[in-house]
């Protein structure tokens, strides 16, 4: 009888439908039991041509787009897309569109921030702060819906500057935020961060090498949570962040290995503290000014050239190509996604790993798959 | 009870009158599963929304949506019945019964008040231990029948867990009977009878707090709740082994794992907490019933509260903290307590 016996791996099928693959991911695992002994994501579920569509509509026409690939970050999007255009057209952003769109970006990066930190709690079991980080989102999503009218896809940061002022008091409620935030973040700490079970699940798993980081194109947190010091607003500083006093946290193997997933997701509660440093900054001296570039009319001929820019997204860095014809259209608008190239890391760290470790690796690299796929 | 009913009809009975109370027991005790179910059901939710922020439940039924759970469990009666086509017939349907009995048949034991209880066995110990290990064999019957890969995942981890976390269970319970000299469970709260420092867990400090936090750890893991949920790992697994469940079988899966918690919650309080006795001698015309419950229902809240603060463990950390840690910390208690018994004279 223990003759026939045998063990088989099995091949399972974890999503595209599934509560921990945060969008849907379909990860096809081959395990022995509870050990997976490799992990391949399969993406393309969220493909919706968005790169096809940049060559069809005209520049402005295509900044809604833009917000629906990163969703959580819309604003970051948005502001990528239209740095990319203003220096291909050499165009000049009035000073209060730029503060102002510090503001909103950091303000983005913050909520974003908010639901890696709540949505990784989740799956590695806590159920509380994704409520915590939920209700603080909402504050910054009700200030958002105040100035722009919309909540998660903003369309505001145009090709020039942005869509419309600052209504009366909006400032007064941003700071009033970031008093009701600040201490927030300690009671993150305590709650999540510093608690042994969650270092126990997070410390010393999916840990990643610097130099295979950057050998896959891993940028943002993830890439700073393996200890390296490059974030595109102090390395190549885009918009005004140059005018600003901020540090760049980095992992620094505290509870565990350099680079696992403990590194990564300090990084994320740490930028959020820097984020309020900045976005501080920017409330005190924003000036007064026109909004929109005045050149801009109804549409944008970018002279004939191409130009590859790239921003600090809370994901990562994305980049644009964008190929101008000297049309109000592009002939080609490529999409550098920042969790695209984290999910390629995926499959080598995940061998060897364990089924709850490959949820808790996944969720520390914080992706969308609206940027994976587009 | 045996004997109230002897007193009763003042003699010896016939086998039917024995069978119809019996039964009316059995009814008894599956009202009161219902309705302590389907409150644990609702408290549950009222903590959790008040710890996450919210209020949970508020609507139903008008105050604080108390009516919520008789709201659910309508709505579970009238779903449809759904089995996957290639699921076991027989075990699917079987299974939620098994787990069920589990948890159903040690409440036959348990000593609400002084006299209140409905077999008074002098193995009541052995005998909870021994009829809860029916609930594996349930959960187990559930994941393999469902066909699902996920649902076999959450069982054999569900499995594993408890068969594990069994031991530093018994062990402990293991250490009081070797104090009060007795496996009855009426005979171990008679033993804390008095001031609340009579109670096991402050009488026999250090090595009876030590084996309540073991018990009580064990019992987590024995109704697979956080930090021990592996098994139905919502962001893993879905639902672990009855994620194929639908309707009043899923219900039975829901209102077992309540009954467990109370189960396991009143064992310890039996255990270690003093039982029906206030533990404040002129308080003492409160029912023991209500005391018992009241307790239980604390230690209730206690798992409740630890569900919605703790993340889970992952398996392997899981089993290496019974096996390596919580078993020979269980097993040096019992030394310990064999060591003062001899010492006290008690042996």
């Amino acid at each position: 009888m223990a003759g026939n016996l045998r063990t088989e791996e099995m091949i399972l099928n974890m999503g595209p439908q599934h509560p921990s693959t945060h969008g849907v991911l379909r990860l096809q695992l081959v395990t022995d039991g509870e050990i997976v002994s490799e992990a391949e994501p399969h993406i393309g579920y969220l493909h919706r041509c968005a790169e096809k569509i940049g060559e069809n509509v005209n520049y402005q026409q295509f900044v809604p787009y833009t917000d629906r690939m990163d969703y959580l970050a819309g604003m970051n999007c948005n502001h990528a897309y239209a740095y990319a255009v203003e220096r291909l057209m050499g165009l000049a952003v009035p000073e209060r569109a730029e503060y102002i769109r510090i503001l909103v970006l950091e303000l983005n990066r913050i909520a974003s921030h908010l639901v890696a930190f709540g949505t990784y709690g989740l799956d590695i079991g806590a159920f509380t702060p994704f409520f915590y980080a939920f209700r603080e989102r909402e504050r910054i999503l009700d200030l958002f819906e105040e100035l722009c009218g919309a909540r998660l896809t903003y369309n505001y940061v145009r090709i020039g500057g942005v869509m419309i002022d600052l209504p009366a008091g909006w400032l007064k409620k941003v700071e009033q935020f970031l008093d009701y935030f600040a201490p927030k973040i300690k009671e993150y700490d305590e709650l999540l961060s510093y608690n042994k079970i969650f270092i126990k699940r997070t410390a010393s798993i999916g840990v990643m090498p610097a130099d295979a980081a950057i050998a896959y194109g891993v940028t943002g947190p993830n890439l700073r949570g393996s200890g390296v010091q490059w974030d595109l607003r102090k390395d190549e500083p885009y918009s005004i962040y140059d005018r600003f006093q901020f540090e760049v946290p980095i992992g620094r193997g505290e509870m565990g290995t350099l680079g696992d997933c403990w590194d990564r997701y300090m990084v994320r509660i740490r930028e959020m503290k820097e984020s309020v440093k900045i976005l501080r900054q920017a409330l005190a001296t924003i000036p007064e000014g026109p909004v929109l570039a005045e050149e801009v009319g109804k549409s944008v001929k970018p002279p004939a050239s191409e130009l590859y820019t790239r921003v600090e997204n809370p994901r990562g860095e994305l980049g644009f190509w964008v190929v101008a014809s000297g049309k109000d259209t592009a002939i080609r608008c490529k999409v550098r996604a920042p969790s695209f190239c984290s999910m390629s890391i995926f499959k080598e760290l995940s061998r060897g790993a364990m089924i709850a470790d490959l949820v808790a690796i996944v969720g520390s690299f914080d992706i969308v798959l609206g940027e994976i796929d587009r | 009870m045996q004997s109230w009913i002897d007193q009763l009809f003042g003699g010896t009975p016939g086998a039917l009158v024995y069978l119809t109370f019996m039964l009316g027991a059995c009814a008894a005790t599956l009202a009161l599963i219902a309705v302590l179910g389907m409150f644990l059901i609702w408290l549950e939710r009222k903590v959790a929304g008040h710890m996450q922020s919210r209020v949970g439940p508020i609507e139903v039924g008008g105050w604080h949506g108390w009516a919520q759970s008789i709201a659910d469990g309508f709505k579970l009666f009238l779903k449809e019945d759904v089995i996957p086509s290639a699921a076991d017939q027989l075990l699917f349907k079987m299974a939620p019964f098994l787990v069920f009995a589990g948890s159903f048949a040690a409440f036959a034991v348990l000593p609400w008040g002084g006299k209140v209880v409905i077999a008074d066995l002098n193995i009541g110990i052995f005998y909870i231990l021994a009829v809860t290990s029916l609930v594996v064999v349930g959960i187990l019957m559930a994941g393999w029948s469902s066909n699902n890969k996920w649902a076999l995942f959450g069982a054999m981890r569900g499995v594993a867990q408890i068969v594990s976390y069994e031991l530093p269970a018994a062990l402990s319970l293991v250490a009081i009977v070797m104090w009060v000299g007795s496996m009855n469970l009426g005979d171990i709260v008679r033993s804390q009878a008095g001031w609340f420092w009579n109670w096991h867990v402050v009488q026999g400090f250090p090595f009876f707090t030590i084996g309540a936090f073991i018990y009580y750890i064990s019992a987590l893991a024995e109704t697979n709740r956080v930090p021990f949920d592996i098994p139905e790992a919502e962001s893993e697994l879905v639902a672990g082994y009855h994620t194929e469940y639908s309707g009043i079988r899923f219900a039975m899966f829901f209102l077992a794992e309540y009954a467990n918690m109370f189960l396991v919650s009143a064992i310890a309080t039996i255990a270690y907490f003093g039982g029906w006795y206030t533990g404040l001698p002129f308080l003492d015309f409160i029912p023991g019933p209500i005391v018992f419950v009241t307790k239980s229902l604390l230690l209730v809240f206690v798992m409740m509260w630890l569900r919605w603060t703790l993340p889970r463990l992952r398996v392997d950390q899981l089993m290496n903290m019974c096996w390596k840690y919580m078993i020979p910390i269980a097993f040096f208690n019992m030394i310990g307590i064999g060591v003062v018994m001899l010492l006290r004279g008690r042996a």
